[in-house]
């Protein structure tokens, strides 16, 4: 039966009901959900909800939970997401598997609770320093939250990677009926490298450097190669209204859904358009795009930013289409009627992107 | 029953205490239960302290695309400010239920139906002004019903957990709300 959760509650949920028995976090609005279900729910499976005294220390407590092998998680919003970086970055050169949540919030600077995408950048391109990816997550509704939620503490053991959720304010408050399915996941290798305790055989270290700079590059390298076998296994998006269309939209999370409105209403008038939706940021998914470039006579990128998105969409386009952009800031979204302006002002009225 | 649209908008908004949110997850909890899609957002902000709060539902017969309600089809104003916040947005020919207990009578629009009610006078006169929110919403359901009757009762019974001398309050307050709504 289906029940009615916010979006923030489903994923503590759905990470729980993956396996997750172990949350550090230090509770911002607007995810604060996430660590006070966990406060309530975790001592009664067993596990152990911990509030850190900030999120560089949450971080570093996810990643010893991870470094011996748990299924561990935290959740945060954008401004905490930004502290959490160094040891992101840290985390990925040891190779631990884990999940953050980053629901995000308006920025540059403190920004508002209102549901914003500007944390895309920091999201899909590093975030902290080194040559380093994340796969990141990108739900549109509660029920693709626990879905999603789920699978990426599958995706993170797989791999041994950081996995991202990325959402923002609407998806995080929302209550949308959702249901728990059992999960069927993927089949994983035993966390052989896990620090987990010596007694009869060699003792594992789970550590980020070797202390040589050919270790270094040669570690670089390898990590290179697990990246492109992501790009290639991982690509993931949802396409709607797209058989026929002559324009496409892009957008993820709230703003595809306010987008899929706008399609309706451009469609009623005979304007055929769809949507192609991102539900991977990283690894982008060019193969889905650039499957529909001989069809799409122009794209538009619509996103809760200044146009973030947009270069890795152009990036794909190469200039076969003239590219659009529709975006609101700080915590407000365009009306489904202002994206259909937008799209005639800028498709239909002959402006190159 | 259901509606004649296929899709309904509403925005629930008040002060902190009113109950705008409480009642607008009521009508959302009922429509999943009547086998709709349906979505609630609250608003999120500074205004949780103290100022006006508010929140957005939509009950569809298809999925629904966007959750924001920018431009409702039926709006419940519990405080002046909200009334003032909220009365240009709704859509031509929707309904805008008013607490006209704390709202003076103010310039209106002539493309919507405004439904004037006494909501706290006659939470006051039930001894308990708290259900005022729960009157607005039988008026609401007395006047266009967006759920069958017995399902928003078995929520509204739900809802109120284990505490049955709320329960039965609030069933008298939709009750009444019902009957004020038949004497319009």
């Amino acid at each position: 039966m289906a029940l009615l959760m916010k979006g923030n509650e489903a994923i503590a949920e759905a990470a729980i009901q993956a396996g997750c028995r172990l949350f550090y976090g230090y509770p911002i609005t607007p995810s604060t959900e996430i660590p006070e279900y966990m406060a309530k729910k975790m001592k009664a499976v067993g596990g152990t909800y911990l509030q850190a005294e900030s999120e560089v220390a949450a971080i570093y407590m996810v990643y010893g939970a991870g470094a011996v092998g748990e299924r561990v998680m935290t959740g945060t919003s954008s401004p905490g997401f930004s502290l959490m970086q160094e040891g992101l970055s840290f985390l990925f050169a040891a190779e631990i598997p884990c999940v953050i949540v980053d629901v995000m919030r308006g920025g540059p600077g403190l920004g508002g609770l209102g549901p914003t995408q500007a944390d895309y950048f920091q999201l899909t391109k590093g975030g902290g320093h080194g040559d380093y990816h994340a796969i990141v997550l990108a739900p549109s509704s509660v029920q693709e939250m626990v879905d999603l939620t789920k699978e990426s503490f599958d995706l993170a053991d797989c791999y041994r990677n950081l996995v991202i959720i990325a959402v923002d304010g609407i998806l995080g408050q929302m209550m949308e009926p959702v249901e728990f399915p059992p999960f069927k996941g993927r089949k994983l290798e035993p966390k052989d490298w896990a620090a987990s305790g010596a007694e009869g055989r060699p003792k594992n270290n789970v550590i980020s450097y070797y202390l040589t700079p050919e270790l270094g590059e040669s570690e670089n390298i390898r990590w290179g190669d697990k990246m492109s076998m992501m790009k290639e296994a991982e690509q993931r998006f949802v396409e709607y209204e797209m058989e026929d269309a002559d324009y496409a939209f892009v957008a993820f999370g709230t703003s595809a859904r306010i987008t899929e409105t706008a399609i309706d209403i451009l469609r009623e008038e005979g304007i055929k358009v769809g949507l192609f939706r991102p539900v991977t940021l990283w690894p982008f998914p060019e193969k889905g795009l650039t499957a529909r470039l001989d069809q799409i006579k122009g794209w538009m990128s619509i996103e809760l930013s200044a146009g973030q998105m947009i270069e890795d969409l152009k990036l794909v386009v190469n200039g076969k289409a003239p590219v659009g952009f529709h975006g609101r800031m700080g915590g407000m979204t365009p009306e489904p009627e202002d994206v259909v302006t937008a799209f005639k002002e800028q498709l239909l009225g002959g402006v190159q992107g | 029953m259901s509606t004649a649209r296929t899709i309904t908008k509403y925005k629930f908004a008040g002060f902190g205490g009113q109950g705008v949110l409480f009642i607008g997850k009521v009508l959302a909890q009922a429509g999943m239960l009547a086998k709709q899609q349906v979505t609630w957002i609250p608003a999120y902000g500074p205004e949780m302290r103290g100022g006006t709060a508010n929140c957005s539902v939509i009950i569809s017969s298809k999925k629904i695309g966007s959750p924001t309600v920018g431009k409702p089809n039926v709006a419940i104003v519990m405080n002046e400010a909200s009334y003032l916040k909220f009365i240009d947005t709704v859509v031509p020919g929707g309904t805008l239920y008013v607490n006209s207990s704390l709202i003076p009578e103010l310039p209106g629009r002539v493309d919507i139906r405004i439904v004037r009610v006494p909501v706290n006078e006659i939470a006051h006169e039930m001894g308990d002004e708290k259900v005022a929110n729960i009157v607005m919403l039988g008026v609401m359901q007395a006047m266009i019903p967006a759920v069958p009757d017995d399902i928003l009762e078995k929520v509204l019974l739900q809802l109120a957990g284990k505490k049955p001398a709320l329960a039965e309050q609030n069933m008298r307050a939709l009750k009444a709300g019902k009957e004020y709504a038949m004497n319009l």
